[in-house]
């Protein structure tokens, strides 16, 4: 009895978390303009939304989403690397002060964040663009990979960097043949948490992309909702990255279980 | 002492912080702290107290902020706590499943829970502020909370049931007690950013309703960045005080924020 | 046995080391011969591991020079020296398996694959590991993760095996064998072995020398038997094996006084009635029931079967406490007759005869000493300000249960049982040595209060 009511407590979390993402991917599949309205069963979203051409906005505004993701991941991932192994050898005090300093992008706002950034580039006279865009991904994602590639560290055994050493390796070869590897698990979830948390983000893009016509996704969606609507290709767009990340989160999920699985045997 | 150590590797981050979070942080202060002509004032502020109008959607912003982490807390730790009950590879999917719809770009989470209000005849408004707000931030509660629940250590709940105490003298003296910080996290997590969005309630509710984010958006888009920078100085500081008052949720939070 | 210096691999010459301002290696001399066995063997935090590092080229040494195969290498980074370590958890690299770890070494001297896959296979020989390359390490089980590392490190051919504490994560059984193949592997290769251990069995049971190491001092260097037979101090009798310590009174060159009796030894050269330590192992005290044969008489107390001789513990109606071995049992409350050999009595110069410090008059009735003003009754006899030498008999040291009753408070660092009283180091909160002697039962580690009553504090001009 206490089961069926627990589980059908989750059961209707889910489907008030899943409502409004299963009325997008259901609307993708019709051709009307307005979202809610079924005109009937059609695929044109999905072939219109991959014709070239027909949307140029939108996909000029998909890739540049993507384009700063991965290169903000990109500039984080190795930016936050190097700071974790400088901050674990740090004394515990300095390591305190930094890690400090790093936490405050996390829990600053985004719109705080946004202005403070957004007010550094102007003092300056920076006009805005890709490269104020990506400075400032870089800004709120680099402490995430800092704090994902720094556990790693407290948790390798300090010996093994010491042992590499001990087998005639450089300290540029010990860091490369037996550092890196482990901490490569860190480096990659920092990675894929600095790519996402960089398409996601809206605020703190539109106060640093400027006034050039530069358009990510979610710039790209908000100047629409303003003017009253959706683009109805954004049903189609939003399913297939819904899909994909469903996909793959389910296939990583399996294969850690599986790992672990084998670890306990 | 050891040979190559590598501490210097924190310089270039180290600068990093200093001119892209601390410096632009200062920029900040020196903003709301300088009149439109220029030169110290404390100009903003006088504006800020004789306009009701700002203070006003503060406190409505606070108000807002205070009942989403009431909602998302009573109604995600029973769900953190169900899940941390269940057998650990189900927990994990479903932990997924929560997070899940994070991935999809919150504007258009929150465009589609408009085509459902509009889909089951609801009116927008302040209910679908509330509904979008919970909607948005409750996988910050339960995730908090349920990794909280799964490291209490089982042998303190069953010393509990062997001292005598019944199954709620057990919830409500050792199970809660002990996911305290979980909780503090998972308020910090909803509290702070809902007072801080903008653009959701504006979507949610045909732009009836402004709160405190959209207010400092505006100002600085219209150039009154003096006055836009004190609002969020003073939002800054009364982030600041929430964290102070709570130093070691916040320390989880941003250790958390990473995982979600 | 002391090595000659033209046929030592590795010399340590007045090597100290500090961490934040506290240190952990005074003065180190050491010689390592080529192909010699040397334990460094101490309790833990006697700087063992801080000595081997600095040897590896972990650490930076302070102070001293460090000189192996004939070079200096004091600064010379760990890369760089013609040592390998197998490390207290092995280290070995979880990204690699067997053959990759091994070869590690070999990889980055460029050496053709061919060759590396000989060598590989050769010292997986030797470590009884053949047919095991292709395993992922973390399969592998304690004993073979230890034969891994161990292949890893040999088959660089250093000149020197460096080994910290290699089976303290194994469990008995599996450390008695592989303290066999260490030994065999040790004569097989050539080279020098240095071993670092807690354990006094092991660095019995595998050494050619010992170098038994206290708060970061050496106290004795010796062949296994030189330690065992003649320790040098009170601490490494006690450390190695089972014994017997008393205090006793040199009445005259082979002629010693202990336990309220006189008893003939071997040593001489210690001034007339000059205070001793006096060591007896416990299987050199023969013990039997024929009273008039011995040397002094005593009481069983109790009798522990421990499973090759009998344990016993006798006391003498002086009231002295012995622990004897011997592979008959006798019942205890039973009187039994004592006797012990002149060659088997370890006579040693005490370190010290009681507490001195350096103290400074502060008025008529206080001393300053250990950062403490202590009332004094001797003060009177000395002007303020004068710098002068304070004493204490180690009876009149008073510990306190309770930290906030003494003067100042400190921790029991060391325990010596000396057959009627306890001699205790007790490390006080400025990091200086009390000796104390009580009959109160106390652990290793126990905070204590010290306090000492202003007519026993004794004073010397400077």
């Amino acid at each position: 009895m206490r089961r069926i009511l627990s589980s059908s407590y989750l059961g209707i979390l889910l489907v008030m978390l899943y409502a409004p993402i299963l009325i997008i991917i259901v609307f993708s599949f019709t051709e009307a303009k307005v979202l809610g309205n079924w005109t009937g069963f059609s695929l044109k979203l999905y072939t219109s939304l991959f014709e070239g051409g027909v949307h140029h906005s939108l996909t000029s505004a998909l890739w540049n989403t993507l384009i700063i993701g991965l290169s903000a991941a990109v500039v984080s991932t190795l930016l936050g690397t190097m700071a974790a192994i400088g901050i674990f050898n740090l004394s515990s005090r300095q390591q305190k002060a930094v890690q400090l300093v790093n936490s405050i992008p996390i829990l600053n706002p985004d719109i705080i964040t946004a202005i403070s950034l957004f007010l550094l580039f102007v003092s300056l006279g920076i006009s805005q663009g890709y490269t104020t865009v990506i400075l400032a991904h870089v800004t709120f994602c680099t402490p995430y990979v800092v704090l994902s590639v720094l556990p790693r560290l407290r948790r390798m055994n300090p010996s093994l960097y010491e042992a590499a050493l001990d087998l005639g390796a450089t300290p540029f070869l010990a860091l490369r043949k037996v550092m890196l590897p482990e901490l490569k698990p860190g480096m990659i979830s920092g990675f894929i948490l600095a790519f996402t948390l960089s398409i996601d983000d809206f605020v703190v893009t539109l106060f640093t992309i400027g006034n050039e016509g530069l358009e990510t996704i979610s710039t790209y969606i908000y100047a629409d909702a303003r003017k009253g609507g959706l683009t109805p290709e954004l049903r189609p767009l939003s399913a297939i990255i819904f899909i994909t990340v469903l996909v793959l989160l389910i296939l990583i999920n399996q294969r850690t279980a599986k790992k672990t699985n084998m670890k306990t045997i | 002492m050891y040979f190559g150590k590598r501490r210097n590797w924190s310089i270039p981050y180290v600068l990093f912080l200093v001119f892209f979070v601390l410096v632009p942080l200062a920029l900040i202060v020196l903003f709301a702290f300088t009149s439109e002509a220029g030169g110290f004032s404390f100009e903003n502020f006088r504006k800020f107290l004789m306009h009701p109008e700002a203070m006003n959607i503060l406190i409505y912003s606070i108000g807002v902020a205070l009942i989403t982490t009431i909602l998302c807390l009573l109604i995600g730790y029973p769900a953190a706590y169900i899940l941390s009950r269940m057998e650990t590879s189900r927990a994990r999917l479903l932990v997924m499943l929560f997070i899940l719809p994070m991935w999809i770009n919150f504007l258009i989470r929150t465009l589609a829970t408009v085509a459902l209000f509009d889909f089951l005849k609801l009116p927008l408004g302040e209910g679908a502020l509330l509904f979008g707000m919970v909607y948005n931030f409750l996988p910050f509660m339960i995730y908090p909370i349920y990794n909280i629940l799964l490291k209490t250590d089982q042998n303190l709940i069953e010393a509990a049931e062997d001292l005598g105490a019944n199954p709620r003298q057990v919830f409500f003296r050792t199970i809660l007690p002990l996911s305290y910080p979980g909780i503090t996290s998972g308020i910090m997590m909803v509290f702070m950013p809902v007072i801080s969005t903008f653009a959701i309630a504006e979507l949610l509710t045909i732009n009836n309703i402004k709160l405190f984010g959209t207010t400092l958006q505006e100002n600085i888009y219209n150039g009154m960045w003096n006055y836009g920078a004190a609002l969020s100085l003073l939002m800054l500081l009364l982030i600041g005080i929430i964290s102070l008052l709570n130093t070691q949720g916040s320390a989880r939070a941003a250790e958390e924020g990473g995982l979600i | 046995m002391q090595q000659k210096p033209d046929t030592s691999i590795i010399t340590v010459q007045h090597l100290s080391h500090a961490f934040g301002g506290k240190t952990v290696l005074k003065d180190i001399n050491l010689s390592i011969g080529k192909g010699e066995f040397v334990t460094i063997l101490g309790p833990s935090g006697c700087g063992k591991t801080t000595l081997m590092r600095l040897i590896g080229g972990f650490l930076k040494a302070m102070e001293g020079k460090i000189t192996i195969a004939g070079k200096d290498m004091t600064n010379t980074p760990p890369h760089l020296r013609p040592v390998n370590t197998v490390f207290q958890r092995y280290a070995l690299f979880p990204h690699l398996n067997v053959f990759g770890n091994i070869a590690f070494g070999l990889n980055l001297k460029k050496l053709t694959q061919e060759e590396i896959k000989k060598r590989v296979m050769h010292v997986l020989k030797i470590v009884t590991m053949t047919d095991y390359e292709e395993r992922d390490v973390d399969t592998l089980s304690g004993g073979q993760q230890q034969r891994v590392a161990i292949a890893r490190a040999i088959v660089n051919e250093p000149e020197v095996l460096l080994l910290d504490e290699p089976l303290a994560a194994l469990d008995l059984k599996m450390r008695k064998d592989m303290q066999m193949e260490i030994k065999a592997m040790h004569k097989k290769l050539g080279i020098s072995f240095v071993y670092v251990t807690h354990d006094q069995e092991e660095a019995l049971t595998l050494s050619d020398r010992i170098v038994v190491m206290r708060e970061g001092e050496i106290q004795q260097i010796g062949t296994p038997a030189q330690i065992y037979n003649e320790p040098e101090n009170s601490f490494v009798a006690d450390f190695i094996g089972e014994s017997n310590i008393l205090n006793g009174i040199m009445i005259k060159d082979r002629f010693v006084e202990f336990a309220g009796h006189q008893f003939e030894c071997v040593d001489k050269g210690f001034g007339l009635h000059e205070p001793v330590d006096v060591v007896i192992r416990p299987e050199d005290i023969y013990i039997f029931e024929k009273l008039e044969a011995a040397q002094f008489t005593g009481k069983v107390t109790s009798s522990i079967f421990k499973g090759v001789h009998y344990e016993m513990m006798v006391t003498t109606p002086e009231g002295f406490e012995f622990m004897i071995q011997d592979y008959n049992s006798f019942d205890v409350g039973q009187t039994v007759g004592m006797l012990v050999k002149p060659f088997d009595i370890q006579v040693m110069k005490k370190e010290r005869l009681c507490n001195t410090f350096e103290g400074t008059v502060i008025d008529k009735s206080h001393i300053r000493f250990l950062g403490n003003n202590f009332k004094c009754d001797e003060a009177q006899r000395y002007e303020s300000g004068a710098s002068v030498k304070v004493s204490v008999d180690f009876r009149n040291v008073i510990l306190h249960d309770n930290e906030e009753d003494g003067m100042l408070s400190g921790s029991v660092s060391f325990i010596l049982y000396k057959g009627d009283h306890y001699h205790l180091t007790v490390l006080t909160e400025g990091d200086e040595h009390i000796f104390a002697d009580t009959n109160d039962i106390w652990d290793d580690g126990d905070r204590v209060g010290i306090s000492i009553s202003p007519d026993t504090i004794q004073v010397a001009n400077d």
